[in-house]
């Protein structure tokens, strides 16, 4: 799994002992000592970060689990005993409840990141797509676990969830009670929810393994976007250990300082004050909107008019990610030699929080002002629903037009022969968001 | 060194933008915005003002509480750290010699253990606050079909909570002119609602607010406070919302306090593991 030559040499007798018979300690010297190319910069710690999201979802969770109630008639006030009564308990919650919005933080930094860099690109398709794997079952898990507390938004959201399954012609109906356990979502439907919660981050953590496993494989991108070759790889390749171990260190230490802000000062700024009101079936609130993480994925859902034209739409924005490999017919790499791309990427993040954007307001309420223009088909033009619509259309024609055109038509820059080119060379022109200068000192 | 902290500060803000930006907006529309009371325990250092828990907690009992249940609150958090009747001289909680009386006040349903027949019984500091109605029908039945919300957590389930139950509480007004009221309801301009259909006045002046099934209910001198404080409707008012604040969530302080802990190692953590960054990449050049 390493994917490097091993230079790990037992010295004890217990390690000799070890190593003929299950050869774990060289396992872990190795994975440590993973040559990594010298250029990496700060958004390439996100992985390491969210390695730790995971452990702490995994481990609070665990002890959250110990006080929960999976019952109709006992979560909500079980949640409130957690938050009142369990040593600790308040913590430990508001730990789990942001963590979520963290990890996803986390993961959207991680994957634009990916897509600027082109590190989906051969050989390193596998690790892209057992990331999306992970990223789909995240969504799944925060969807399952919002679910928990059954306040109003738990329930009203797994309606509103569980419904899309109904708009599938045909299975649809069966498929729904069958995966609510009944007509409507009940105590049920509670408890596999509660049940599938705890088992996909067990899930995560393994398809974590194979990422890792295919990333030790094919080897770390870097920002240069270059494969490095054989003769150089002592020139510009450093272990992994200590060199990123202590990099990621520090800004899994900054990023932790964020989570505190939010822990501590406004644990509950990122979620909605509906779910402090227990849930009520007979009494839907004014408006169902998911967490914040959700939201692009939401809007994408309701700017196709049909119903189950919405799903496929929503299921296809995230479809679209595991081919996005086969999309980008570009020779390069790195975004930082591709002056077109780079401005279509820099609309698509800006779309991307357009639709978050959308997907928190009501379709009909007007973008600018108070005023009406036309109506276009089915809605004033000047209306979230609109706005939504054209977003939906950059987010699909980025991966299925832009992509796979631009790499035809683009003429890239000039990319350096090896990663230390730009280093020896000053600062590199081309990488706004991250300048790839050498920063020694002494 | 100023390169490597823009690069990180970079890092930091589109994160940062990105939660920000992505933060749900309010959906629910149509309420006033509600009017700051200033409390103690707002902003990162702020501390309940146990005087004002004290004076809230009377309101609660002796108006509130006929209707609205806090079904999640036990007497014996009554005298936790922080809490209204904390006293320190006090070996726990269900010691505390208040929390005992108070609880005493409270009648308990309960079975009796030798004939096994419904009975009632004093309070204990481990009871929960008792409902004022048997269940939610009765609730409903008995205040014209809408039953008094549970007030546990209610500071946390309204947006800008403690604001918007002062402000709610305080903030009856009549009616303005042209405005159909159904009986049973009340005008009030803080509640979430759209008045646009009993609306007979200029179509675009609707009024904000919303109907609220209770009336009124706080009058000047309803109640009177122990420590002398006047009890006028804006400070009873204002001492329920900071008592109902406090008991969505007795733990508030202790998180904040206990942030600043976390906050300040994780600062001198990040300082040193800085440090060691710079050293660990010292004659590496990227």
């Amino acid at each position: 799994m390493s994917g490097h030559e091993s230079t790990y040499v037992p010295k004890t007798g217990i390690e000799k002992w070890l190593d003929t018979r299950l050869p774990i300690v060289r396992f872990g010297a190795d994975y440590m000592s993973l040559p990594t190319p010298k250029n990496l910069n700060y958004w390439y710690t996100f992985g390491a970060i969210l390695t730790v999201c995971l452990m702490i979802q995994i481990i609070t969770g665990i002890f959250l689990a110990m006080h929960y109630v999976p019952t109709t008639a006992g979560a909500f006030a079980s949640v409130e005993r957690i938050m009142r009564d369990v040593n600790g308990g308040w913590l430990l919650r508001y730990v789990h409840s942001n963590g979520a919005s963290m990890f996803f933080i986390a993961v959207y930094v991680h994957m634009l990141r990916g897509l600027y860099y082109g590190s989906y690109k051969a050989p390193r398709e596998m690790i892209w797509i057992l990331g999306c794997v992970i990223f789909f079952l995240m969504i799944a898990t925060a969807f399952l676990g919002y679910v928990l507390p059954w306040g109003q938004m738990s329930y009203w959201g797994a309606e509103v969830i569980t419904n899309l399954v109904g708009a599938i012609p045909l299975i649809g109906e069966p498929v729904l009670i069958w995966l609510r356990g009944g007509p409507a979502i009940d105590n049920a439907t509670l408890n596999r929810f509660f049940s599938l919660h705890y088992l996909l981050p067990f899930v995560i953590f393994g398809v974590v393994v194979l990422h890792l496993w295919a990333l030790h494989t094919s080897g770390q991108n870097n920002p240069v976007g270059i494969l490095i070759p054989k003769d150089r790889a002592k020139k510009d390749m450093i272990p992994f250990h200590p060199y990123y171990t202590v990099k990621d260190g520090f800004a899994l230490l900054l990023f932790m300082i964020m989570f505190a802000v939010f822990v501590f000062f406004m644990p509950n700024a990122l979620g909605h004050a509906d779910n402090y009101i227990p849930a009520n079936p007979l009494q839907t609130p004014a408006a169902i909107v998911p967490e914040w993480y959700l939201l692009p994925f939401y809007a994408i859902l309701r700017a196709i008019p049909d119903k189950f034209g919405g799903v496929v739409a929503m299921f296809a924005a995230i479809g679209v990610l595991f081919v996005l490999p086969w999309l980008d017919t570009s020779k390069v790499r790195s975004m930082r030699y591709r002056p077109t791309m780079r401005i279509f990427y820099i609309f698509f993040v800006i779309n991307g929080l357009i639709l978050g954007w959308c997907g928190a307001k009501l379709p009909d309420a007007p973008v600018i002002g108070n005023f009406t223009t036309f109506t276009l088909i089915d809605g004033d033009l000047n209306s979230f629903l609109w706005l939504t619509r054209f977003a939906t259309l950059y987010y699909f024609a980025f991966f299925v037009v832009l992509l796979p055109f631009v790499g035809l038509k683009e003429i890239p820059l000039r990319i350096p022969l090896s990663i230390s080119e730009p280093v020896l060379s000053g600062p590199d022109a081309m990488s706004g968001a991250v300048p790839a200068q050498a920063e020694k000192k002494g | 060194m100023t390169t490597s902290i823009r690069k990180v500060l970079g890092v930091a803000v589109a994160a940062a933008a990105l939660a920000v930006s992505a933060a749900p907006a309010s959906a629910a529309g149509g309420g006033k915005e509600p009017r700051k009371a200033g409390f103690s325990f707002e902003g990162p250092f702020g501390t309940f003002d146990q005087g004002q828990l004290q004076r809230g907690y009377k309101v609660y009992r002796e108006v509130c509480s006929a209707c609205h249940g806090m079904e999640l609150l036990s007497f014996r958090t009554l005298g936790e750290r922080g809490g209204p009747f904390y006293d320190p001289k006090a070996a726990s909680p269900t010691d505390n010699r208040f929390v005992r009386a108070l609880a005493a006040e409270a009648t308990i349903n309960d079975i009796d253990t030798e004939i096994g027949e419904p009975m009632t019984r004093p309070g204990t500091p481990a009871d929960k606050f008792p409902n004022p109605y048997p269940n939610r029908i009765a609730a409903a039945a008995a205040n014209g079909g809408a039953a008094p919300p549970d007030l546990s957590v209610m500071a946390k389930a309204r947006h800008d909570g403690a604001n918007y139950i002062y402000s709610l509480l305080s903030g009856y007004v009549d009616a303005p002119a042209g405005l159909t009221i159904n009986p049973g309801q009340y005008y009030n301009p803080y509640m979430p609602g759209d008045m646009t259909p009993f609306w007979t006045g200029d179509h675009d002046a609707v009024p904000k607010g919303g109907f609220i099934a209770m009336p009124p209910v706080l009058n000047p001198d309803q109640v009177t406070y122990d420590d002398g404080t006047a009890a006028t409707v804006d400070q009873m008012s204002k001492d329920v919302s900071a008592f109902i604040a406090w008991a969505s969530e007795p733990k508030a302080v202790e998180r904040k306090q206990t942030g600043m802990g976390v906050l300040a190692f994780l600062f001198i953590f990040t300082g040193l593991t800085y440090a060691s960054y710079r050293k660990v990449w010292k004659n590496v050049s990227h």
